[in-house]
């Protein structure tokens, strides 16, 4: 087991194409990190470089103290897992796990306890003799972990290990992966375009764009304070809303408006932002406004709430009226999706992307009861999650209310977090 | 597989009874010329030439068996056959694997022209060709020699090898040689533990198909070798003849000598064959 790091790492293909630019990371020692970022960000090449697949064009990589740049891939004592399970076709299960022990010249009982061992935890006792290609997808995924595990390297490299499975099936194989680094503990790098594999199973997620690292954090840190509009964009689901806002001065403190909408920046929150960058500037100019959905409340239900009261004599400013385009009804809870003014839609070429891309998340918001055409719209439209006890009728002009303590705020320019 | 296939939907018993007569009809014409030969190569002689011919030997008999094995010339071209197609063979798999490898595995610029080009050579006529390489071939002294047939073969059977060791070359996950790097192996170990065994039936097969085509090849044999130690059966095949005579039953059964193991061979590894000339055609 070892950490991993990488020092002003890049990778550039032929003469211009950078696939990642100064890559600078700290993988701790059994630590599980996840990078994620949409397609073609430069994932797969930053895992490729630290397996040795791929040269390192700038920078340098250690894994543990040793700098690797120029290690060739059997020296560098990792495990990787590929997409397509790259099973060696011609040798039986046993023979694919035990392949890397036998290059190794370790002695054929050793190697047979070690595959035991490896095909009990992964529960594939029962397919050791058989070939790949007479093995279910998620079955040939079990036998390219067990391929890894048996080697007990420093480090697992994980290349979208479960894109190919079914969602079903995908959702179990993510726990399992994520038990088997309780147990084992070993630094594992795990590369996914998917927000959610990213969320449930890092410890901290690296986030991706255009090869240039956006934001290292844990998930909840992640979650609760994207760097930029991007992050805040790309980590969660469904994604947090944007609108187009201004920052006021009102009462000795800051106040963000849009339409008749007003929000006073609460104490905590003001606290909070004075660590970071001097919110005052902003008065009187525009920002962007960014509310998770879940921060979203019919305002029916939320009156009386902490939402609201702790807002003072602003009660009803704390209020957007809407009129609901879209209702999906998930059961425990209500997806409630409305336009806004165009004035106060946000165009932001960084979220673009990832709306046209179809959201990032694949598997929880499926069998939802929406009406017409939620799918066409709903790039345009904002999102709530509301109760299930709204009683909100498509159509029908009504309020939500917008907790003002969850608010973050973005620069327009630089869509860099100011709050 | 084209039986089944024809013989599903509406029409399908009228549809499969004319697929069955397209065959037999298709497999007569086919198979009847070699039929005849061998039916050649068992009368006597009095019988070759009866007219009308018969249609089965009346007396069944291996002379002209005995005449050809007792040739010791004819031992000889078939020796010279193995040797040339043989060493044509190890050279077009030897050359053409590298140059296959490169093509499937490589990513670079012009890709299809020299696909293209390579296919283009076996295009070209032999016959264009034959009086400027003899020209060539007697100034550097090969004529008669192995090589005068060896070189021409390597030309014209290379482009072949290198077109179906691609198809198969391509359908190989080259990210088991990743794998395989990463699990420790060298560049060595990854090509000769998971390349090789997987490429293996595909090599083979177009082993197959090279050293048929050089077997079979005529007309350069034919122009550059003059001297029974290096002609191969090819060229060896229509001297049974005297200056008056020409024995036609030997002829036949030296043809049946020279074709029979081919035919087995190929029966052999038909499957394997024909995945081979169609492989990449269909994905899956
Ligand atoms: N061999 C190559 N030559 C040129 N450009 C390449 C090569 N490999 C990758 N790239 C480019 O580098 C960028 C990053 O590619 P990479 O495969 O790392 O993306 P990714 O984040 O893994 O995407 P995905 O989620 O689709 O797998 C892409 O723009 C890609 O086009
Ligand atoms: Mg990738």
């Amino acid at each position: 087991m070892a950490q991993v790091t990488m020092e002003d790492v890049s990778k550039v293909y032929g003469e211009d194409v950078v696939a990642v630019r100064d890559m600078n990371l700290d993988i701790e020692d059994g630590e599980f990190a996840v990078f994620v970022g949409p397609s073609g960000c430069g994932k797969s090449t930053a895992l490729r470089m630290i397996a040795g697949l791929e040269d390192i064009s700038r920078g340098k990589v250690f894994i543990g103290d040793n700098l690797v740049n120029d290690l060739p891939p059997r020296d560098r004592d990792v495990a990787m897992v590929f997409q397509n399970y790259a099973l060696y076709p011609h040798m039986n299960v046993r023979e694919n796990m035990g392949f890397a022990l036998k290059l190794r010249k370790m002695d054929k009982a050793e190697i047979g306890r070690r595959v035991d061992e490896a095909a009990r935890i992964l529960s594939i006792e029962h397919f050791l003799d058989r070939k790949p290609k007479a093995l279910s997808g998620g079955q040939r995924q079990r036998v390219a972990l067990g391929r890894a595990i048996v080697r007990e390297p420093k480090a697992f490299l994980m290349d979208e290990p479960l894109s190919n499975l079914d969602a079903k099936l995908r959702v179990q194989m993510r726990t399992e992966i994520a038990k088997l680094h309780n147990r084992i503990g070993t630094t594992t790098i795990y590369v996914t375009h998917d927000q959610t594999e990213a969320m449930t199973m890092a410890d901290r997620i690296v986030v991706l764009k255009d090869g240039i690292v956006q934001q290292v954090a844990s998930p909840q840190q992640m979650y609760e304070h994207p760097t930029n509009v991007f992050v805040a964009g790309f980590i969660g689901s469904p994604a947090m809303n944007f609108i187009r806002a201004r920052l006021e001065r009102e009462n000795g403190g800051l106040a963000v408006t849009f339409g008749s909408t007003r929000m006073l920046l609460g104490r905590e929150l003001m606290a909070k932002a004075g660590e970071r960058e001097d919110l005052g500037k902003y008065a009187g100019k525009e920002v962007v406004l960014g509310i998770r959905p879940e921060h979203i409340e019919d305002a029916r239900l939320a009156e009386g709430d902490a939402l609201i009261s702790n807002q003072g004599d602003g009660e009803a400013a704390n209020t957007i009226e809407v009129e609901p385009q879209v209702i999906e009804s998930m059961g425990s809870e209500k997806y409630l999706y409305f336009g806004i003014s165009k004035e106060h839609a946000a165009r932001l070429e960084s979220i673009e992307e990832l709306t046209s891309e179809g959201g990032t998340d694949d598997g929880d918001a499926e069998g939802s009861a929406g009406g017409s055409g939620s799918a066409d719209d709903s790039g345009d439209l904002l999102v709530a999650r509301i109760s299930v006890e709204s009683e909100a009728r498509l159509g029908q002009k009504m309020r939500l209310a917008l907790d003002a303590t969850k608010i973050r705020l973005f620069d327009i320019e630089t869509e860099k977090a100011i709050l | 597989m084209s039986a089944a296939s024809a013989s599903t939907g509406r029409g399908g018993t009228l549809n499969s009874a004319l697929f069955y007569v397209f065959l037999v009809v298709f497999v007569l014409v086919s198979v009847f010329p070699l039929v005849w030969i061998f039916k050649m190569s068992i009368v006597t002689k009095a019988e070759l030439f009866e007219s009308p011919p018969t249609i089965l030997p009346n007396t069944p008999t291996a002379a002209s068996y005995g005449t050809i094995f007792a040739d010791p010339s004819f031992q000889k071209a078939l020796i010279n056959s193995t040797i040339i197609a043989g060493v044509t063979t190890v050279i077009c798999l030897f050359f053409g694997s590298i140059a296959a490898y490169a093509i499937a595995r490589l990513r670079f610029r012009f890709k299809s022209i020299v696909m293209t080009l390579i296919l283009a050579i076996s295009f070209f006529p032999a016959v264009a060709i034959i009086a400027p390489l003899f020209i060539q071939f007697r100034r550097i002294g090969i004529i008669d020699t192995y090589l005068a047939a060896i070189v021409p073969d390597v030309v014209f059977a290379l482009p072949l090898t290198i077109w179906i060791l691609v198809a198969f070359f391509k359908e190989l996950p080259f990210d088991l040689e990743e794998a395989a790097k990463i699990d420790g192996a060298t560049t060595i170990q990854a090509f000769r533990m998971v390349i090789v065994p997987l490429a293996a039936p595909g090599v083979f097969t177009t082993a197959i198909l090279t050293f048929i085509f050089a077997w079979n090849e005529f007309l350069f044999a034919n122009t550059f070798l003059f001297d029974d130690n290096t002609q191969p059966v090819t060229v060896v095949i229509p001297n049974f003849a005297t200056v008056y005579t020409v024995d036609y039953g030997a002829q036949a059964a030296a043809a049946v000598v020279v074709t029979v193991p081919l035919v087995i061979m190929v029966l052999i590894f038909q499957r394997r064959i024909v995945s081979g000339l169609t492989a990449g055609a269909v994905k899956g």
